[in-house]
């Protein structure tokens, strides 16, 4: 044990913070199954038992916190999600590789901007008092439309926010990808007199599928991860019930309310759920991933 | 035959290439209007609605940032909590790092489960807080320090890169007499300069982005990090009382259009600058996540 002291005292820092910051974290969540009351402290607390979780399947918010959740989640995948593709098999195309950088620099810069930054443009652009698209709007003798505070738009504003932001980065798993394809077996394509679209269907496509089927179903694996600051920032009491989602409503419950039993409850919840997916998905992940291989 | 697919071919290539441009130029063009907008008058504002580029070109809305103690306190804030941040963050990563890449290191593997578990499941947002308020460090910069100081995903990664790098060096370093604090300071660090650089780059990035956690830990506004304030700067305009947040000091004027601008240009330019490394880097890094994930 002497033998290797200096590792041990480096190695200590590293260990208490996640011991501290993790694991104690951790047992806390023994707090959904108290009654945690500050003055009391942890250990003092009565148990409850499920009660936390009975009040919370008990509420028909409940059900709408999930299918906020859903209807977010498919809105993500069946309007980003092709999006990385269809633009990584674009750039794939061109001709000119200085042009092509030139593209690549520009689709990733928002990826690295906060979504502080993300949403303060949006609303920039979209409000009622001196956003562009109102004024233009206006000036065209239309009504201003409330993009901002109306259930109806949240949807479409969280969606187009990530496009916005992700389908630029999104793209470099696939460029990736396509880069390795052999160039012969475009060659040998051309010979046999194979157009550019064919080339894409029976070469280019093939070569990313299992990327896309992969990422796909780590997709659903983490649906219930909605992209939470995104959301916190975008919503607000005229949108909250379209845009709350389990993470805000932890967060709304727990901070601001003070319920901090209830609102652990809620978050092992989505921890636990969270898991099970994840493991599931990347079975199934890791299976088709085998299946490509071969 | 062949004249015909060539001809079909080059339209479609020039196609390709306008339509890539037009997207690239709807990626950036709302960043070109808000620098545009920040260095425009109130009234050309106005008057035209979209600029991207001001005819009459003015300082006043950086006039006004740099006068005002609210924005700058917070633009110090964030660049305390950048500078510092990373500096903690790399230094207990490589100290973790180091011990985990050594394979005569006892303990290794179930040290190594406890933190990739930590990747998997997470006490979440509650029980964390608890625990900083516990450890009285709600409203201090401890707050934004501590709680995220180390990336399990990045220690796991710069492990991986220390185990990497050829064992005789250490060997024969041993052999000198190093301690093994001498050889991670003297042999193993130099030799991943590059790839701590990166990694730097990743958290510094994390820092000045820094949003929720400032939310959530953080009451004071005097101590808010510039992502907070730009976030409350911009609500003002749709009324700030929507809003979940707490709304600013009284005295504080509700800016114009430009003001709003400028402060997204100050808390973006940074990350500008850092930009091109990034995206070299970054690109990398992403890749290495997606194989691992």
């Amino acid at each position: 044990m002497v033998r290797n002291k200096w590792l041990y005292i480096m190695l200590l820092p590293g260990l208490l913070y996640f011991i501290i910051f993790k694991y104690v974290p951790m047992y806390g969540l023994l707090l959904a199954f108290k009654n945690y009351q500050p003055f009391l402290g942890f250990v003092d607390s009565e148990w409850v038992g499920l009660k936390h979780f009975n009040r919370f399947f008990g509420d028909p918010l409940f059900w709408k916190l999930l299918s906020n959740t859903f209807i977010l989640a498919a809105y993500n995948i069946l309007f980003f999600f092709p999006l990385p593709i269809i633009l990584a098999l674009m750039l794939n195309e061109l001709r000119s590789q200085a042009y092509k950088k030139w593209i690549q620099t520009m689709v990733y810069i928002p990826h690295f901007m906060s979504w502080v930054v993300i949403v303060s443009i949006a609303y920039l652009f979209f409000t009622t008092e001196g956003g562009l698209v109102n004024e233009a709007i206006a000036s065209m003798g239309g009504e201003k439309i409330q993009f901002l505070l109306s259930p109806g738009w949240f949807r479409t504003f969280i969606t187009g926010e990530v496009m916005w932001k992700e389908t630029g980065w999104g793209t470099i798993i696939f460029l990736a990808a396509l880069a390795g394809v052999d160039t012969q077996l475009y060659e040998a394509a051309k010979i046999d007199g194979a157009g550019r679209m064919r080339q894409l269907w029976h070469i280019t496509l093939p070569a990313i599928r299992s990327t896309i089927i992969i990422l796909l179903i780590l997709r659903l694996g983490n649906f219930l991860d909605t992209g939470f600051e995104q959301i916190f920032l975008m919503l607000n009491s005229l949108n909250r019930e379209v845009g709350e989602v389990f993470d805000t409503y932890v967060y709304t419950t727990g901070i601001s309310q003070g319920e901090y039993s209830y609102s652990t409850a809620v978050g092992l919840f989505k921890s636990v759920v969270g898991l099970v997916l994840v493991f599931g998905s990347n079975f199934i992940a890791k299976r088709f991933g085998e299946e490509g291989i071969l | 035959m062949v004249k015909e697919t060539s001809w079909a071919s080059r339209l479609f290539d020039i196609c390709n290439i306008i339509v890539l441009a037009v997207i690239a130029l709807v990626t950036i063009i709302p960043f070109i209007y808000v620098v545009a907008g920040s260095f425009a008058t109130q009234r050309e504002l106005l008057e035209k609605g979209f600029i991207l580029f001001p005819t009459e070109f003015s300082l006043e809305a950086y006039k006004y940032i740099f006068s005002t103690s609210t924005l700058m306190r917070s633009l110090g804030v964030t660049i305390f909590i950048t500078v510092v941040g990373t500096l903690i963050n790399i230094t207990l990563t490589c100290l973790m790092a180091y011990p985990l890449s050594r394979r005569d290191m006892d303990f290794r593997s179930p040290i190594q489960l406890l933190v990739i578990f930590t990747m998997l499941f997470s006490g979440g947002m509650i029980p964390t807080f608890l625990v900083v308020k516990e450890l009285g460090m709600l409203d201090t910069y401890w707050s934004l320090l501590l709680p995220g100081a180390i990336s399990a995903f990045n220690l796991i990664i710069i492990r991986s890169f220390f185990q990497q790098l050829p064992p005789d060096l250490e060997e024969s370093a041993k052999i000198d007499g190093a301690s093994d604090p001498g050889i991670l300071l003297r042999i193993v660090i130099p030799l991943s300069l590059p790839a701590l650089a990166t990694f730097s780059l990743f958290y510094a990035v994390g820092h000045w982005n820094t949003y929720f956690s400032s939310i959530l830990y953080i009451n004071d506004s005097t101590k808010w990090p510039i992502q907070v304030l730009l976030r409350q700067i911009v609500m003002l305009s749709q009324g700030g009382s929507l809003g979940d947040t707490s709304s600013l000091e009284s005295n504080f004027i509700p800016p114009d259009q430009a003001v709003k601008m400028a402060v997204i240009v100050i808390s973006t330019v940074p990350i500008l600058i850092v930009y091109p490394f990034l995206q070299k880097h970054f690109a990398k890094g992403a890749l290495l996540g997606s194989v691992k994930g």
